[in-house]
């Protein structure tokens, strides 16, 4: 990539667009995406107004944006980026900006839950190579205290063979937990 | 030639009848799948919400294995997977810089060139042709294909069936003998992978889906997807309470229709798993007189 970039040397735009080569410059506020998206409605930012926020390149409405509840909400559903005119992918600035706003400590409280989930899942595979999805509830359960929460769905789902009481393993445990200290674990 | 098979871990646990309906339709047609050797998860929207780093990696070790094995053709039947691994196998033939970076991660030789299937995908490469001439038991209904977001978004990358208005999946039920009838909700999103943190946002959407399909007439809603399938399945006391309905139609994955026309024993397909019960109608066998 040459020097020479449109957006400020510091915004997150810039980042975004040199780290993930998305240009959030493109966006024309259609609007397609924000009517498009199935969870608009749980949302403080739409997603089209999640692009103008990075246009402004302004530090105070990317702080804004790295502490909302729209960049955890986003279900990566793909349907903006479906439907972008320009074809913005959108969902790739989405998870951007949620490892941004990890790394910089700005989890919206309300999406704390939602990060737990994501951690109990993944945590699981750091461990076993795959989910396990009775350690993934009791996981869940112990970081966000909600014991009680789809109890009534154990016993249903042993009922039908679904939940296994032993996680299965895979045999090079020792190369997943190389993959995970190589990246989301690197210190 | 071999052809690998990426189940993915729903396929393991919450959603092995998808499994075992794929295994038992492949089978009917003398298909060994083989499964790549001590694959692990794919990362889900887990990883890809984390860590793009983590997200590349972790698929990038099963297609590695999936060479290693000497596979050409990888079926990944769960439409989150199979997303995940064309995105991630994209993202890689794309960027050389990216592709060194992941293979020093995994520590394994990668080329990127298996070629991944999702489940339509095998279905017309190796089942459809042959699928008529051994239906028992036309599957008579009337569906509504619900197709989700993985499996045709982004269309870009994935270059799978038309984005807004697919039609492979009602092309295959009509081989069957199905009606599959136009609606509005083929590619809505059901809310995926917040059925635990967000229950009631599932309960909504879900419920939208469902509620479309019933209200245009259908009797059963066809899936490909094991995220789709449980939230719409395991998912509907909370649909009910959330939209205030009792809709009981059920939600059967495309290879337990197809297995069903081919008269394989429901067990073996799994339908006692789930949690809707697959009751569908007896339909009475048309003579040629009535049809005149």
């Amino acid at each position: 990539m040459s020097g020479f970039s449109i957006y400020k040397k510091d915004s997150v735009a810039n980042d975004v667009n040199h780290d993930v080569h998305v240009s959030v410059a493109k966006c024309y506020q259609c609007g397609k995406c924000s009517a498009g998206c199935p969870v608009n409605s749980e949302m403080d930012f739409p997603p089209s107004v999640v692009m103008r926020m990075l246009q402004t390149q302004d530090p105070k409405l990317e702080d804004k944006l790295l502490r909302s509840y729209a960049i955890w909400m986003c279900v990566s559903c793909e349907m903006c980026y479906g439907r972008c005119p320009m074809e913005i992918d959108i969902p790739k600035v989405m998870d951007y900006l949620r490892q941004k706003s990890l790394k910089e400590n700005k989890v919206n409280p309300k999406a704390k839950n939602i990060v737990k989930f994501h951690r109990a899942f993944l945590d699981s595979i750091n461990y076993t190579g795959r989910l396990s999805e009775l350690g993934l509830i009791a996981d869940y359960k112990m970081r966000t205290f909600n014991m009680f929460q789809d109890v009534a769905l154990a016993p249903k789902m042993i009922a039908r063979g679904k939940l296994h009481f032993i996680p299965e393993f895979i045999k090079d445990t020792a190369k997943m937990k190389s993959i995970f200290n190589k990246t989301i674990n690197k210190k | 030639m071999k052809i690998g098979l990426y189940p993915g871990c729903s396929l393991k646990g919450g959603s092995r009848e998808y499994k075992e309906s794929v295994v038992a339709m492949a089978k009917a047609f003398d298909i060994h799948l083989e499964e790549i050797p001590d694959w692990n998860c794919c990362g889900a929207t887990a990883a890809h919400n984390l860590s793009h780093e983590l997200s590349l990696s972790l698929p990038a070790r099963n297609l590695a294995l999936a060479e290693q094995a000497g596979m050409e053709v990888l079926v990944v039947p769960c439409a989150a997977c199979y997303s995940r691994l064309t995105i991630v196998q994209h993202e890689l033939n794309e960027d050389a810089a990216l592709k060194k970076k992941v293979v020093d991660i995994i520590e394994m030789p990668y080329k990127g060139t298996v070629k991944i299937l999702n489940v339509i995908q095998f279905l017309q490469q190796f089942i459809l042709e042959q699928l008529p001439a051994k239906i028992v038991k036309p599957f008579d209904y009337k569906v509504a294909c619900y197709y989700g977001c993985l499996l045709v978004r982004p269309h870009g990358i994935l270059k799978f069936d038309r984005p807004e208005d697919p039609q492979t999946m009602d092309e295959a039920m009509k081989l069957l003998g199905a009606d599959a009838i136009d609606w509005a909700f083929k590619v809505e999103c059901c809310g995926a992978g917040m059925s635990v943190a967000r229950t009631d946002v599932v309960g909504k959407l879900s419920g939208n889906i469902i509620k479309d399909a019933v209200d245009r007439g259908a009797e059963a809603i066809i899936v490909a997807c094991p995220m789709c399938h449980s939230n719409l399945d395991m998912r509907r006391p909370d649909i009910n309470k959330v939209i205030g309905t009792n809709f009981e139609i059920p939600v059967i994955y495309i290879t337990q229709a197809i297995g069903l026309a081919l008269g394989i024993d429901e067990e073996v397909l799994g339908l006692h798993r789930h949690f809707v019960p697959v009751e569908l109608p007896e339909k009475e066998v048309k003579t040629q007189m009535e049809e005149k």
